[in-house]
This record gives C-alpha cells, sequence and structure tokens, in this order.
C-alpha cells in the first residue's frame, strides 16, 4: 500500500468526533461507585475515632465537637486524601461517603478540608 | 577515545529516575553504566510504622501503572502471615484486575516506544485504546489508575453485571486492535528501520543478567511467574507463553502486542467460569494482629517479576516489607543492549525495557577533550535522534545490510 497501513485508520479518526473533551467547559461522566471527594455527615456522627485510626495517609484527625455523643469530631483534611475508602468501610453510623465529585483542584487547601 | 555522556537523572513524568554515563566514541556507544536511587522515597522503612492494612496503599504507590500488582502482591503475601485463604470469586476478580492493568500498561508502552521513535500518529491510537481499559477499570473499582481493589483476605468490591458486559466488549476490541498494531508493527518501513537489530540482548546474556518479563521473553526466555509458580486463578486458566527469538527491539514491541491478546484471553476466560456468587472477602477487622510469620509473594506484573518479602513480629505494624521491582532487575541489561549501537538509538532501546523513563530527561555531554559542556533535555535528544535518522537513513540501512 503505497499511503501505509495507517491510512484507513487516519481516514476513519478524519471523520469522528475527537476522543478528547475540553474540561472544564464539558465535563466527563463517572460511573456510579466513583471515589470521589468524602462527605461527611455530623448528624450521624458519635465521635468514635475509627476513621482517623484506619485512615492510611493521616487526613482525618480527631477535633472538639459539642454536637457528637463523645465531644469530638473528625476533621478531613481532603489535600491529603487518596481515596482508599477505608474510612467508608469502617463507619458503624455509615456517616462518611464517597461522591462522584472529582474536581480535586483548589487554590487553598481549607476548601476541600471537611 | 571514549567521550562520557551522562544521561539523567530526574524527569517529573516518570517514576522511578535513574542516571546512565554512557561512553561514546563518536556516534557509537561503547559502554554504559547505571546509577540508580534518585527517587529513594523510604517506602519499605514508611511501612513499617503503618498497620498491616494501611500498607496495603502504601503499596499501591510504589508504582503508578502497576498499582494493582503491587496491592496484589502484598496482599497476597499478607494472607499467608495471617493463614486466611481468599474466597474463589475474590481470586478471580484480582486477576482480572491484573489483566486489565497489563493491557493498558502494554498499550501505554507502546504509545511510549512509538513516540520515542518519532512515529507519534501510532501513539495517540494506542492511547486511545488505552482510554476504553481505564474506563471499565474505573467501572469495577471506582478508580482510573489506583485502583484500591485488594484487601487482606479477597477484594472490596463486586463487580456487576453492567461491568461484566463491558469488560467482555473490551476484551474483543482489544484483541481486533492488537490484531491490527501487529500487522502495523511488522510491515510499516518507520518502525523496522528503527528497531529491527537494535538493542540486541542475547538468550544466554538475558538468562545470565536475570532479566524477567518481556524483556527475558522477547529474547527467547520462557520466564513467567503465572505459569512457573502459578498464583490467582492462572493455574486453572488455559494460556500460552509468548516467546519470540528476535532478541531486539522489535521482538519486545511483538511480544507486549500478543501478550495483550493472551490477556485478552484470559478476562474472557475469567468472565466465563467465574462463580456468579459467593462471597469475595474473608472478614477481618483492620485492627488485627497477625501471628509471628514470615512470607514471600510473587506476582507477574506487567513489566516481569515483582518480589515482596514480609515479616511479622506478631505487632499491628509488619517488621520488615522488601520490595524488587522488575525495572531493577532489567536495567543491568541496558548497558548490553546499547554496546555498538549508536546515540539515537538509545532512547528506544532504555524504552525497550519498559523502565521508568526518567532517566532520560536531562543528557549532559561532555567532550573529555575541549572540556565543553552541554545540556540536553529528553526531548532535545528525542528531536535530535529523529533527525539524525533523517539524515542518515540511507547509509544506516545500507550499513545495516
Amino acid at each position: 500500500m503505497p499511503w501505509g497501513i495507517l491510512s484507513k485508520e487516519a481516514i476513519k479518526s478524519f471523520v469522528k468526533k475527537p476522543v478528547t473533551i475540553s474540561y472544564p467547559i464539558n465535563e466527563t461522566s463517572v460511573p456510579d461507585g466513583y471515589r470521589g471527594l468524602l462527605s461527611f455527615d455530623i448528624t450521624k456522627c458519635i465521635g468514635c475515632g475509627l476513621c482517623s485510626q484506619v485512615c492510611p495517609t493521616g487526613t482525618i484527625r480527631m477535633i472538639p465537637d459539642e454536637r457528637t455523643k463523645t465531644k469530638r469530631r473528625p476533621l478531613f483534611e481532603l489535600a491529603k486524601c487518596v481515596f482508599c475508602g477505608s474510612c467508608v468501610e469502617v463507619c458503624p453510623r455509615k456517616a462518611i461517603s464517597l461522591t462522584k465529585n472529582y474536581h480535586t483542584a483548589v487554590i487553598r487547601k481549607d476548601e476541600i478540608t471537611i | 577515545m571514549a567521550v562520557k555522556l551522562p544521561i539523567g537523572p530526574i524527569h517529573p513524568m516518570l517514576k522511578e529516575p535513574m542516571n546512565f554515563t554512557f561512553y561514546v566514541e563518536g556516534e557509537v556507544v561503547v559502554d554504559a553504566e547505571p546509577n540508580i536511587g534518585f527517587v529513594h522515597r523510604g517506602i519499605e522503612k514508611l511501612a513499617e510504622k503503618k498497620t498491616w492494612f494501611q500498607n496495603l496503599y502504601l503499596c499501591e504507590k510504589v508504582c503508578g501503572i502497576c498499582s494493582s500488582a503491587h496491592q496484589g502482591c502484598y496482599a497476597q503475601g499478607a494472607e499467608k502471615i495471617f493463614e486466611k485463604e481468599p474466597p474463589e470469586k475474590a481470586l478471580y476478580i484480582r486477576t482480572l484486575m491484573w489483566e486489565l492493568e497489563r493491557l493498558h500498561s502494554h498499550l501505554l508502552w507502546l504509545g511510549v516506544i512509538m513516540h520515542e521513535i518519532g512515529f507519534d500518529t501510532m501513539f495517540m491510537y494506542t492511547w486511545k485504546d488505552r482510554e476504553r481499559v481505564l474506563d471499565l477499570a474505573e467501572l469495577i473499582s471506582g478508580r482510573r489508575v489506583g485502583y484500591s481493589i485488594n484487601t487482606i483476605g479477597g477484594v472490596r468490591r463486586d463487580i456487576s453485571h453492567e461491568a461484566i458486559k463491558m469488560a467482555m466488549d473490551v476484551a474483543n476490541y482489544i484483541t481486533e486492535r492488537a490484531k491490527f498494531y501487529e500487522r502495523v508493527v511488522l510491515t510499516e518501513r518507520t518502525i523496522l528501520d528503527r528497531t529491527q537489530g537494535i538493542g540486541y540482548l542475547s538468550k544466554t546474556d538475558a538468562i545470565r543478567l536475570n532479566t524477567v518479563g518481556p524483556t527475558a521473553r522477547a529474547s527467547g526466555v520462557r520466564r513467567d511467574v503465572r505459569q512457573d509458580i502459578p498464583y490467582g486463578v492462572y493455574e486453572e486458566s488455559p494460556f500460552s507463553i509468548v516467546v519470540d527469538t528476535g532478541c531486539d527491539v522489535l521482538a519486545r514491541i511483538i511480544v507486549r502486542i500478543r501478550e495483550m491478546i493472551i490477556s485478552a484471553e484470559i478476562i474472557k476466560w475469567i468472565l466465563f467460569t467465574m462463580p456468579k456468587t459467593g462471597s469475595i472477602q474473608v472478614k477481618l477487622s483492620p485492627f488485627t494482629k497477625p501471628p509471628e510469620n514470615e512470607a514471600i509473594s510473587r506476582v507477574e506484573a506487567p513489566r516481569g517479576e515483582l518480589f515482596y518479602y514480609l515479616k511479622s513480629n506478631g505487632s499491628q505494624y509488619p517488621e520488615r516489607v522488601k520490595i524488587r521491582t522488575p525495572t531493577f532487575a532489567n536495567i543491568v541489561s541496558v548497558i548490553h543492549m546499547v554496546k555498538g549501537h549508536y546515540i539515537a538509538d538509545i532512547p528506544p532501546i532504555v524504552a525497550g525495557i519498559d523502565p521508568c523513563l526518567s532517566c532520560m530527561d536531562r543528557v549532559i555531554i561532555v567532550d573529555v577533550n575541549k572540556e565543553e559542556k552541554k545540556v540536553l533535555s529528553h526531548q532535545e535528544l528525542r528531536r535530535y535522534s529523529i533527525k539524525w535518522y533523517k539524515k542518515n537513513r540511507a547509509w544506516v540501512r545500507e550499513e545495516r545490510r
């Protein structure tokens, strides 16, 4: 073939839509069960501190809070998070859950501290 | 008079920076000296400070591309320490992730080697196909890379019907594409000119230098942990080792492309034979203390044999975690591969063992006689090699004949 074996492929690709998407103008869709940023519901929390013990990166630390039974709550500094989901699995009251939010690039760290 | 040509060590794109000193006479490389240890992150020491379960996510971060192989290998070793057998279905899901990882790693590498020889069109095509595999991995595990699917005593997530259907489509698609790539590689003149006869490593040298993975198999050595010491569900799975006796960069490309076809076959076999129901995990508390014990674990990662040694002293923390990665085993063989080849052949030869390419970032050309220094980046070296081949193609082709 004078044009090389890739010519057919090149013509096919030429008429197709581009594979890339222009983020952040267009957003990609993520499947169910995606491990994105954590969400935390303080009304369910009992302040047991298991999440801070299983966290592999030290993302979660316990701080004083009047709203829970044990007068302390976890603080999630998600800039350190590796999204393993260990805290979600270990939480006895299902107070922590994983969301589909993948926008983790922020200017200040406290924007993703919950 | 040989001129020293240091290459490396740091490139932010890659995970294992290393440094080479090449000795060149004119354009021909006469000797090479690898120098590693530039990205010592202290992971083995850090592993002693974390619990057995926290280490699952630390080991995963050793390598970005073969994260599942590292985590699975660690989990496999830790299961021996905890004396727990994972359920059958867990082994199937674990093996499925290992094979998906091999697919995406080989597709990535195929793109990289084509980029190194200046054939960017194919780089675009392979990376486009890789997205299909990554989307499937995302559907199964929740992340594109860093799947975190293994745990001590099984896997953390079950596989959905939707994922099974998609996996079947992906396996068929990749088989078709891999066959197309094989045809392209074997007929396209651009690829043959830059890879045929380049980076020769004879079978004797491959055995002597303890090469592993596709690098060894491309030199005709039948060495594959999946068949030598079967783990996961590889013992039951009907698959054959891909061996090529070409011993050059072209053979390494062919071996990896054919391995993708085999991987797709294993994935299809897993989807057909996987138990439909059953538990996926032996429940263990994250604070469980294992008995005093030691274990080794071996896995065939996409780049070759991966080895873990684990030792427990009966506490929540491991006493020792030793990791031996495949690139470490293969890097010495580069010395033999580059001898007698041109500077322009260094990028495809070093990329040929599928290393962390960081070594190729910065090149300092030092002319000993004139005491002149010249710093080249990886990009410049690549551009230089493409330009050099364009200029000298005719006589190089003649000489090789």
